[in-house]
Protein backbone atom coordinates (compact mmCIF):
# COMPACT_ATOMS: atom_id res chain seq x y z
CA UNK A 1 0.00 0.00 0.00
CA UNK A 2 2.76 2.38 1.04
CA UNK A 3 4.57 1.57 -2.13
CA UNK A 4 1.54 2.36 -4.26
CA UNK A 5 1.17 5.79 -2.72
CA UNK A 6 4.80 6.47 -3.22
CA UNK A 7 4.56 5.50 -6.87
CA UNK A 8 1.60 7.81 -7.32
CA UNK A 9 3.49 10.69 -5.75
CA UNK A 10 6.47 10.03 -7.94
CA UNK A 11 4.33 9.97 -11.06
CA UNK A 12 2.86 13.30 -10.07
CA UNK A 13 6.32 14.72 -9.57
CA UNK A 14 7.48 13.37 -12.87
CA UNK A 15 4.50 14.92 -14.60
CA UNK A 16 5.23 18.31 -13.13
CA UNK A 17 8.80 18.11 -14.34
CA UNK A 18 7.64 17.66 -17.96
CA UNK A 19 8.01 20.78 -20.09
CA UNK A 20 5.09 23.07 -19.40
CA UNK A 21 3.18 24.65 -22.25
CA UNK A 22 5.30 27.70 -22.60
CA UNK A 23 6.50 27.49 -26.17
CA UNK A 24 4.88 29.53 -28.90
CA UNK A 25 5.37 29.24 -32.62
CA UNK A 26 4.21 30.13 -36.13
CA UNK A 27 4.99 28.89 -39.60
CA UNK A 28 3.43 31.79 -41.40
CA UNK A 29 5.30 34.76 -40.01
CA UNK A 30 6.09 37.71 -42.24
CA UNK A 31 9.46 39.19 -42.98
CA UNK A 32 9.89 42.10 -45.38
CA UNK A 33 13.16 43.50 -46.49
CA UNK A 34 13.56 46.75 -48.29
CA UNK A 35 16.35 48.61 -49.94
CA UNK A 36 15.87 52.28 -50.67
CA UNK A 37 18.10 54.32 -52.96
CA UNK A 38 17.50 57.42 -55.00
CA UNK A 39 17.43 55.21 -58.09
CA UNK A 40 15.15 52.41 -57.03
CA UNK A 41 13.18 51.04 -54.12
CA UNK A 42 13.22 47.30 -53.74
CA UNK A 43 10.95 45.37 -51.46
CA UNK A 44 10.54 41.64 -50.94
CA UNK A 45 8.03 39.73 -48.85
CA UNK A 46 8.32 36.34 -47.26
CA UNK A 47 5.11 35.04 -45.76
CA UNK A 48 6.20 31.63 -44.51
CA UNK A 49 8.66 32.41 -41.77
CA UNK A 50 8.95 29.93 -38.94
CA UNK A 51 9.41 31.42 -35.50
CA UNK A 52 9.56 29.66 -32.14
CA UNK A 53 9.73 31.38 -28.77
CA UNK A 54 10.28 29.67 -25.44
CA UNK A 55 8.70 32.07 -22.99
CA UNK A 56 10.36 30.34 -20.06
CA UNK A 57 13.94 30.74 -21.20
CA UNK A 58 13.51 33.58 -23.66
CA UNK A 59 15.07 31.51 -26.43
CA UNK A 60 13.92 32.70 -29.81
CA UNK A 61 14.54 31.26 -33.25
CA UNK A 62 13.58 32.23 -36.78
CA UNK A 63 14.03 30.35 -40.01
CA UNK A 64 12.99 31.03 -43.59
CA UNK A 65 13.64 29.87 -47.11
CA UNK A 66 15.37 32.46 -49.26
CA UNK A 67 13.36 31.31 -52.29
CA UNK A 68 10.23 32.35 -50.43
CA UNK A 69 10.93 36.05 -50.95
CA UNK A 70 8.61 37.57 -53.50
CA UNK A 71 9.49 40.69 -55.41
CA UNK A 72 7.44 43.09 -57.41
CA UNK A 73 9.60 42.50 -60.47
CA UNK A 74 10.32 38.98 -61.70
CA UNK A 75 13.81 39.98 -62.78
CA UNK A 76 14.68 41.23 -59.29
CA UNK A 77 13.57 37.90 -57.88
CA UNK A 78 15.74 36.07 -60.38
CA UNK A 79 18.76 38.21 -59.59
CA UNK A 80 18.15 37.87 -55.86
CA UNK A 81 18.11 34.07 -56.06
CA UNK A 82 20.74 33.62 -58.73
CA UNK A 83 23.30 36.32 -58.02
CA UNK A 84 22.96 37.76 -54.55
CA UNK A 85 21.46 35.29 -52.09
CA UNK A 86 22.51 32.26 -54.17
CA UNK A 87 19.50 30.38 -52.82
CA UNK A 88 20.53 27.09 -54.39
CA UNK A 89 23.72 27.10 -52.31
CA UNK A 90 22.30 28.74 -49.20
CA UNK A 91 18.60 27.93 -49.15
CA UNK A 92 17.95 29.02 -45.55
CA UNK A 93 18.39 32.05 -43.37
CA UNK A 94 18.27 31.55 -39.63
CA UNK A 95 18.33 33.47 -36.40
CA UNK A 96 19.05 31.86 -33.06
CA UNK A 97 19.00 34.07 -30.04
CA UNK A 98 17.44 35.16 -26.85
CA UNK A 99 15.18 37.78 -25.41
CA UNK A 100 17.68 39.28 -22.96
CA UNK A 101 15.10 40.96 -20.78
CA UNK A 102 12.80 37.95 -20.75
CA UNK A 103 12.04 38.28 -17.03
CA UNK A 104 10.53 41.73 -17.65
CA UNK A 105 7.86 40.25 -19.90
CA UNK A 106 4.86 38.55 -18.42
CA UNK A 107 3.52 36.29 -21.10
CA UNK A 108 0.37 35.49 -19.19
CA UNK A 109 -0.84 39.07 -19.05
CA UNK A 110 -2.08 41.02 -22.05
CA UNK A 111 0.05 44.04 -22.88
CA UNK A 112 2.93 45.56 -24.85
CA UNK A 113 6.46 44.85 -23.83
CA UNK A 114 9.76 46.05 -25.17
CA UNK A 115 11.99 43.13 -25.96
CA UNK A 116 15.72 43.24 -26.39
CA UNK A 117 16.86 40.42 -28.58
CA UNK A 118 20.39 39.25 -29.18
CA UNK A 119 21.67 36.34 -31.16
CA UNK A 120 23.28 34.93 -34.25
CA UNK A 121 21.92 35.64 -37.70
CA UNK A 122 22.92 33.38 -40.58
CA UNK A 123 22.40 34.56 -44.15
CA UNK A 124 24.24 33.45 -47.29
CA UNK A 125 26.24 30.99 -45.16
CA UNK A 126 27.68 33.77 -42.98
CA UNK A 127 26.88 34.10 -39.29
CA UNK A 128 26.99 37.39 -37.44
CA UNK A 129 25.97 38.61 -34.01
CA UNK A 130 22.99 40.93 -34.12
CA UNK A 131 21.14 42.83 -31.46
CA UNK A 132 17.91 44.73 -31.80
CA UNK A 133 14.96 46.00 -29.93
CA UNK A 134 11.41 45.03 -30.77
CA UNK A 135 7.95 44.74 -29.34
CA UNK A 136 6.24 41.73 -27.88
CA UNK A 137 2.49 42.03 -27.63
CA UNK A 138 0.57 39.50 -25.59
CA UNK A 139 -3.06 39.39 -26.52
CA UNK A 140 -5.63 36.70 -25.85
CA UNK A 141 -3.16 33.87 -25.53
CA UNK A 142 -1.22 34.83 -28.63
CA UNK A 143 2.10 36.56 -28.87
CA UNK A 144 2.96 39.09 -31.55
CA UNK A 145 6.55 39.95 -32.26
CA UNK A 146 7.54 43.03 -34.21
CA UNK A 147 11.00 44.31 -34.92
CA UNK A 148 12.98 46.27 -37.45
CA UNK A 149 16.70 45.93 -37.88
CA UNK A 150 19.36 46.58 -40.45
CA UNK A 151 21.54 44.17 -42.32
CA UNK A 152 24.72 45.28 -44.03
CA UNK A 153 25.04 43.13 -47.13
CA UNK A 154 28.84 43.14 -47.10
CA UNK A 155 28.80 41.48 -43.64
CA UNK A 156 27.20 38.46 -45.21
CA UNK A 157 29.46 38.45 -48.27
CA UNK A 158 26.68 39.52 -50.60
CA UNK A 159 28.39 41.43 -53.36
CA UNK A 160 26.74 44.21 -55.31
CA UNK A 161 28.39 44.72 -58.69
CA UNK A 162 29.56 48.25 -59.49
CA UNK A 163 27.03 48.55 -62.29
CA UNK A 164 24.01 48.40 -59.99
CA UNK A 165 25.54 49.84 -56.84
CA UNK A 166 23.32 52.91 -57.17
CA UNK A 167 20.22 50.73 -57.34
CA UNK A 168 20.79 48.53 -54.34
CA UNK A 169 21.36 49.90 -50.89
CA UNK A 170 24.41 48.66 -48.97
CA UNK A 171 22.24 48.21 -45.91
CA UNK A 172 18.75 46.79 -46.12
CA UNK A 173 16.14 47.08 -43.45
CA UNK A 174 14.39 43.94 -42.28
CA UNK A 175 10.92 44.10 -40.75
CA UNK A 176 9.59 41.19 -38.75
CA UNK A 177 5.92 40.61 -38.04
CA UNK A 178 5.03 37.23 -36.54
CA UNK A 179 2.00 36.12 -34.57
CA UNK A 180 2.75 33.09 -32.43
CA UNK A 181 0.35 30.48 -31.13
CA UNK A 182 0.82 28.08 -28.26
CA UNK A 183 2.80 25.03 -29.26
CA UNK A 184 0.90 22.00 -28.03
CA UNK A 185 3.34 19.24 -27.29
CA UNK B 1 16.36 -0.95 2.46
CA UNK B 2 14.69 -1.95 -0.73
CA UNK B 3 12.51 1.13 -0.40
CA UNK B 4 15.47 3.47 0.02
CA UNK B 5 17.07 2.11 -3.12
CA UNK B 6 13.82 2.57 -4.97
CA UNK B 7 13.52 6.21 -3.96
CA UNK B 8 17.13 6.89 -4.80
CA UNK B 9 16.73 5.47 -8.28
CA UNK B 10 13.65 7.56 -8.93
CA UNK B 11 15.38 10.70 -7.64
CA UNK B 12 18.34 10.11 -9.88
CA UNK B 13 16.06 9.60 -12.84
CA UNK B 14 14.27 12.84 -12.10
CA UNK B 15 17.49 14.79 -11.77
CA UNK B 16 18.71 13.33 -15.02
CA UNK B 17 15.43 14.37 -16.61
CA UNK B 18 15.81 17.91 -15.37
CA UNK B 19 19.33 18.11 -16.64
CA UNK B 20 18.22 17.03 -20.06
CA UNK B 21 15.53 19.62 -20.06
CA UNK B 22 17.91 22.36 -18.99
CA UNK B 23 20.05 21.83 -22.04
CA UNK B 24 19.58 24.39 -24.74
CA UNK B 25 17.33 22.84 -27.32
CA UNK B 26 16.83 23.54 -30.96
CA UNK B 27 13.41 25.07 -30.86
CA UNK B 28 12.95 24.84 -34.60
CA UNK B 29 13.13 21.08 -34.39
CA UNK B 30 10.10 21.13 -32.12
CA UNK B 31 7.97 22.41 -34.94
CA UNK B 32 9.56 20.09 -37.44
CA UNK B 33 11.87 22.71 -38.90
CA UNK B 34 10.41 25.14 -41.33
CA UNK B 35 10.43 22.79 -44.27
CA UNK B 36 7.85 20.26 -44.89
CA UNK B 37 9.07 18.89 -48.18
CA UNK B 38 7.52 20.88 -50.96
CA UNK B 39 7.48 20.60 -54.69
CA UNK B 40 10.14 22.96 -55.94
CA UNK B 41 10.29 23.95 -59.56
CA UNK B 42 13.70 24.11 -61.13
CA UNK B 43 14.19 27.48 -62.76
CA UNK B 44 16.87 29.53 -64.45
CA UNK B 45 18.20 26.70 -66.61
CA UNK B 46 19.13 29.37 -69.15
CA UNK B 47 19.71 33.07 -68.65
CA UNK B 48 17.14 34.00 -71.24
CA UNK B 49 14.35 32.48 -73.26
CA UNK B 50 16.81 31.61 -76.06
CA UNK B 51 19.84 29.38 -76.09
CA UNK B 52 21.39 31.49 -78.85
CA UNK B 53 19.24 31.16 -81.95
CA UNK B 54 16.78 28.59 -80.57
CA UNK B 55 14.11 28.80 -77.95
CA UNK B 56 15.33 27.63 -74.57
CA UNK B 57 13.41 25.71 -71.93
CA UNK B 58 12.86 28.97 -70.05
CA UNK B 59 9.60 30.90 -70.14
CA UNK B 60 9.69 34.56 -69.21
CA UNK B 61 7.57 35.45 -66.18
CA UNK B 62 4.06 36.77 -66.48
CA UNK B 63 3.89 40.53 -66.85
CA UNK B 64 7.39 40.76 -68.28
CA UNK B 65 8.16 42.20 -71.70
CA UNK B 66 11.50 41.17 -73.10
CA UNK B 67 12.84 43.45 -75.82
CA UNK B 68 15.31 41.50 -77.90
CA UNK B 69 17.61 43.14 -80.38
CA UNK B 70 19.53 40.57 -82.42
CA UNK B 71 22.45 41.42 -84.67
CA UNK B 72 24.41 39.33 -87.13
CA UNK B 73 27.40 40.82 -88.84
CA UNK B 74 29.04 39.76 -92.08
CA UNK B 75 31.47 36.90 -92.41
CA UNK B 76 34.51 37.20 -90.20
CA UNK B 77 36.83 35.92 -92.94
CA UNK B 78 36.18 38.89 -95.20
CA UNK B 79 39.24 40.57 -93.73
CA UNK B 80 40.13 43.99 -92.49
CA UNK B 81 38.55 45.85 -95.43
CA UNK B 82 35.10 44.73 -94.25
CA UNK B 83 36.23 45.17 -90.65
CA UNK B 84 35.93 41.40 -90.23
CA UNK B 85 32.29 41.49 -91.12
CA UNK B 86 31.25 44.31 -88.86
CA UNK B 87 30.60 46.60 -91.83
CA UNK B 88 27.54 44.55 -92.67
CA UNK B 89 24.87 43.89 -90.17
CA UNK B 90 21.44 42.44 -90.29
CA UNK B 91 19.15 42.50 -87.34
CA UNK B 92 15.90 41.36 -85.83
CA UNK B 93 13.92 43.47 -83.45
CA UNK B 94 11.56 41.48 -81.31
CA UNK B 95 9.27 41.70 -78.35
CA UNK B 96 8.43 38.73 -76.18
CA UNK B 97 5.70 38.72 -73.58
CA UNK B 98 5.21 36.53 -70.54
CA UNK B 99 1.50 35.79 -70.37
CA UNK B 100 1.15 33.16 -67.65
CA UNK B 101 3.67 31.15 -65.71
CA UNK B 102 3.87 28.63 -68.55
CA UNK B 103 2.91 30.62 -71.60
CA UNK B 104 4.77 33.23 -73.60
CA UNK B 105 4.51 34.71 -77.05
CA UNK B 106 6.60 37.00 -79.19
CA UNK B 107 6.81 38.88 -82.45
CA UNK B 108 9.75 40.10 -84.44
CA UNK B 109 10.82 41.75 -87.65
CA UNK B 110 14.06 40.87 -89.42
CA UNK B 111 15.91 42.90 -92.00
CA UNK B 112 16.80 39.65 -93.77
CA UNK B 113 14.06 39.14 -96.42
CA UNK B 114 11.93 41.67 -94.54
CA UNK B 115 10.47 38.89 -92.50
CA UNK B 116 7.84 39.19 -89.86
CA UNK B 117 7.65 36.32 -87.40
CA UNK B 118 5.73 35.31 -84.35
CA UNK B 119 5.55 32.39 -81.98
CA UNK B 120 3.79 30.92 -78.99
CA UNK B 121 5.62 28.81 -76.45
CA UNK B 122 3.91 26.70 -73.83
CA UNK B 123 5.42 24.67 -71.03
CA UNK B 124 3.53 21.43 -70.38
CA UNK B 125 5.97 19.91 -67.91
CA UNK B 126 8.14 21.88 -65.54
CA UNK B 127 11.21 20.25 -64.05
CA UNK B 128 10.81 19.98 -60.28
CA UNK B 129 12.34 18.58 -57.12
CA UNK B 130 10.72 17.19 -53.99
CA UNK B 131 7.32 15.50 -53.93
CA UNK B 132 5.94 15.31 -57.46
CA UNK B 133 9.44 15.65 -58.87
CA UNK B 134 9.92 15.75 -62.63
CA UNK B 135 13.31 15.04 -64.12
CA UNK B 136 12.85 17.32 -67.14
CA UNK B 137 10.85 20.13 -68.68
CA UNK B 138 8.78 19.73 -71.81
CA UNK B 139 7.66 22.65 -73.95
CA UNK B 140 5.97 23.15 -77.27
CA UNK B 141 6.66 26.03 -79.62
CA UNK B 142 4.62 26.98 -82.64
CA UNK B 143 5.64 29.80 -84.90
CA UNK B 144 5.14 31.35 -88.26
CA UNK B 145 7.08 33.71 -90.46
CA UNK B 146 6.12 35.79 -93.44
CA UNK B 147 8.33 37.55 -95.93
CA UNK B 148 7.27 41.03 -96.89
CA UNK B 149 9.60 41.26 -99.89
CA UNK B 150 8.08 42.29 -103.19
CA UNK B 151 7.47 39.33 -105.48
CA UNK B 152 10.57 38.44 -107.49
CA UNK B 153 8.54 37.28 -110.47
CA UNK B 154 5.44 39.34 -111.09
CA UNK B 155 4.61 37.59 -114.37
CA UNK B 156 3.27 34.52 -112.58
CA UNK B 157 0.37 34.28 -110.23
CA UNK B 158 1.61 34.84 -106.71
CA UNK B 159 -0.40 33.65 -103.75
CA UNK B 160 -0.36 35.38 -100.41
CA UNK B 161 0.09 32.01 -98.69
CA UNK B 162 3.36 31.57 -100.55
CA UNK B 163 4.88 34.17 -98.30
CA UNK B 164 4.30 32.09 -95.25
CA UNK B 165 6.21 29.35 -93.46
CA UNK B 166 5.56 27.56 -90.21
CA UNK B 167 7.51 25.69 -87.63
CA UNK B 168 6.66 23.43 -84.74
CA UNK B 169 9.11 22.46 -82.07
CA UNK B 170 9.21 20.34 -78.94
CA UNK B 171 11.78 21.14 -76.27
CA UNK B 172 12.87 18.47 -73.83
CA UNK B 173 15.34 19.93 -71.40
CA UNK B 174 16.92 19.37 -68.06
CA UNK B 175 18.96 21.51 -65.73
CA UNK B 176 21.41 18.86 -64.55
CA UNK B 177 23.14 21.10 -62.05
CA UNK B 178 23.50 24.76 -61.23
CA UNK B 179 26.16 24.97 -63.90
CA UNK B 180 24.93 22.70 -66.66
CA UNK B 181 21.70 22.55 -68.65
CA UNK B 182 20.97 20.53 -71.78
CA UNK B 183 17.99 20.41 -74.09
CA UNK B 184 16.92 18.68 -77.28
CA UNK B 185 14.61 20.24 -79.84
CA UNK B 186 12.97 18.04 -82.47
CA UNK B 187 11.69 20.49 -85.04
CA UNK B 188 9.62 20.57 -88.19
CA UNK B 189 9.61 23.49 -90.61
CA UNK B 190 6.99 23.83 -93.30
CA UNK B 191 7.17 26.15 -96.30
CA UNK B 192 4.19 26.77 -98.47
CA UNK B 193 6.40 27.69 -101.41
CA UNK B 194 9.67 26.00 -102.22
CA UNK B 195 12.17 26.89 -104.92
CA UNK B 196 12.65 23.51 -106.62
CA UNK B 197 11.17 20.03 -106.58
CA UNK B 198 14.15 18.82 -104.55
CA UNK B 199 13.28 21.14 -101.74
CA UNK B 200 11.17 19.47 -99.10
CA UNK B 201 8.04 21.29 -98.03
CA UNK B 202 8.56 19.80 -94.58
CA UNK B 203 12.03 19.78 -93.15
CA UNK B 204 12.78 17.74 -90.07
CA UNK B 205 15.63 18.64 -87.76
CA UNK B 206 16.97 17.60 -84.39
CA UNK B 207 18.46 20.37 -82.31
CA UNK B 208 20.55 20.43 -79.18
CA UNK B 209 21.31 23.33 -76.90
CA UNK B 210 23.49 23.48 -73.83
CA UNK B 211 24.67 25.92 -71.26
CA UNK B 212 27.76 25.74 -69.08
CA UNK B 213 27.97 28.40 -66.42
CA UNK B 214 31.44 29.88 -66.12
CA UNK B 215 30.64 32.31 -63.33
CA UNK B 216 27.58 33.77 -61.67
CA UNK B 217 26.95 36.07 -64.60
CA UNK B 218 28.70 34.45 -67.57
CA UNK B 219 27.90 31.21 -69.33
CA UNK B 220 29.06 29.35 -72.42
CA UNK B 221 26.25 28.32 -74.76
CA UNK B 222 26.13 25.96 -77.72
CA UNK B 223 23.23 25.63 -80.10
CA UNK B 224 23.13 23.17 -83.02
CA UNK B 225 20.71 21.52 -85.43
CA UNK B 226 21.12 18.35 -87.44
CA UNK B 227 18.76 18.36 -90.40
CA UNK B 228 17.34 14.99 -91.41
CA UNK B 229 16.08 15.67 -94.94
CA UNK B 230 17.72 18.76 -96.41
CA UNK B 231 17.86 19.33 -100.14
CA UNK B 232 21.21 17.68 -100.92
CA UNK B 233 21.83 19.91 -103.92
CA UNK B 234 21.43 23.41 -102.55
CA UNK B 235 24.56 23.31 -100.39
CA UNK B 236 22.83 24.38 -97.22
CA UNK B 237 24.44 23.57 -93.91
CA UNK B 238 23.49 22.56 -90.42
CA UNK B 239 23.51 25.68 -88.26
CA UNK B 240 25.86 25.88 -85.28
CA UNK B 241 26.22 28.76 -82.84
CA UNK B 242 28.67 29.06 -79.99
CA UNK B 243 28.81 31.97 -77.63
CA UNK B 244 28.65 33.58 -74.24
CA UNK B 245 25.75 34.90 -72.22
CA UNK B 246 26.75 37.87 -70.13
CA UNK B 247 24.29 39.20 -67.64
CA UNK B 248 24.56 42.71 -66.29
CA UNK B 249 21.76 43.90 -64.03
CA UNK B 250 18.80 44.34 -66.34
CA UNK B 251 20.39 43.18 -69.62
CA UNK B 252 21.52 39.88 -70.99
CA UNK B 253 24.12 40.13 -73.75
CA UNK B 254 24.64 37.12 -75.94
CA UNK B 255 27.89 37.31 -77.87
CA UNK B 256 28.45 34.49 -80.27
CA UNK B 257 29.84 33.09 -83.47
CA UNK B 258 27.51 31.37 -85.88
CA UNK B 259 27.20 30.17 -89.45
CA UNK B 260 23.43 30.61 -89.35
CA UNK B 261 21.72 32.91 -91.76
CA UNK B 262 18.89 34.90 -90.36
CA UNK B 263 17.27 34.88 -87.02
CA UNK B 264 14.16 32.79 -87.23
CA UNK B 265 13.76 29.03 -87.39
CA UNK B 266 12.79 28.85 -91.03
CA UNK B 267 15.73 30.89 -92.21
CA UNK B 268 18.48 29.38 -90.13
CA UNK B 269 17.37 25.82 -90.81
CA UNK B 270 16.78 26.21 -94.53
CA UNK B 271 18.97 29.00 -95.77
CA UNK B 272 22.27 28.59 -93.93
CA UNK B 273 25.00 28.21 -96.52
CA UNK B 274 28.08 29.27 -94.57
CA UNK B 275 30.51 26.59 -93.49
CA UNK B 276 32.27 26.63 -90.14
CA UNK B 277 35.23 24.69 -91.49
CA UNK B 278 35.87 27.39 -94.08
CA UNK B 279 35.71 30.16 -91.52
CA UNK B 280 32.49 31.52 -93.04
CA UNK B 281 31.22 32.48 -89.68
CA UNK B 282 29.63 35.61 -88.43
CA UNK B 283 29.90 37.45 -85.22
CA UNK B 284 26.58 38.18 -83.63
CA UNK B 285 25.21 39.65 -80.52
CA UNK B 286 21.80 39.68 -78.94
CA UNK B 287 20.65 42.12 -76.34
CA UNK B 288 17.77 41.19 -74.12
CA UNK B 289 16.23 43.82 -71.89
CA UNK B 290 13.39 42.90 -69.57
CA UNK B 291 10.69 45.32 -68.56
CA UNK B 292 8.11 44.58 -65.91
CA UNK B 293 4.96 45.72 -67.70
CA UNK B 294 2.52 44.42 -65.14
CA UNK B 295 3.52 44.45 -61.52
CA UNK B 296 2.93 41.57 -59.19
CA UNK B 297 0.43 42.07 -56.43
CA UNK B 298 1.87 42.23 -52.96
Amino acid sequence: MKKQILTAVIILFAASSLPAQDKYFTKSGKIVFSSKTSMENIEAHNKSVTCVLDTKTGNMQFALLMKGFEFEKALMQEHFNENYAESHKFPKAEFKGQVINNNEISYTKDGNYTAKVKGKLTIHGETKEVETQGTITVKGGRIETDAVFHVTLADYKIEIPALVKDNISKTVSVTIDCTLDLLKS
Amino acid sequence: MRMAKYILTVCLLMIAGHMLYAQEEDLLKLVGGEEKPQKQYVDYAFKSSRVIMSHSMEVIRPGVMDMRILHRFGNVNRGAYEFFGLDNASMRLGFDFGITKNLMAGIGRSTNKKELDGFIKYRLIHQAKGPGAMPFSFLLVGGSSMTLLKWADTSRKNFFTSRIGYYGQAIIGRKFSEGFSLQFMPTIVHRNLVATQNDPHDLLAMGAGARLKLSKRISLNVDYYYRLNPNPEDGTQNPLSVGFDIETGGHVFQLHFTNAAGMNEKVFLLETTNKWEKGDIQFGFNISRSFQVKKKKK
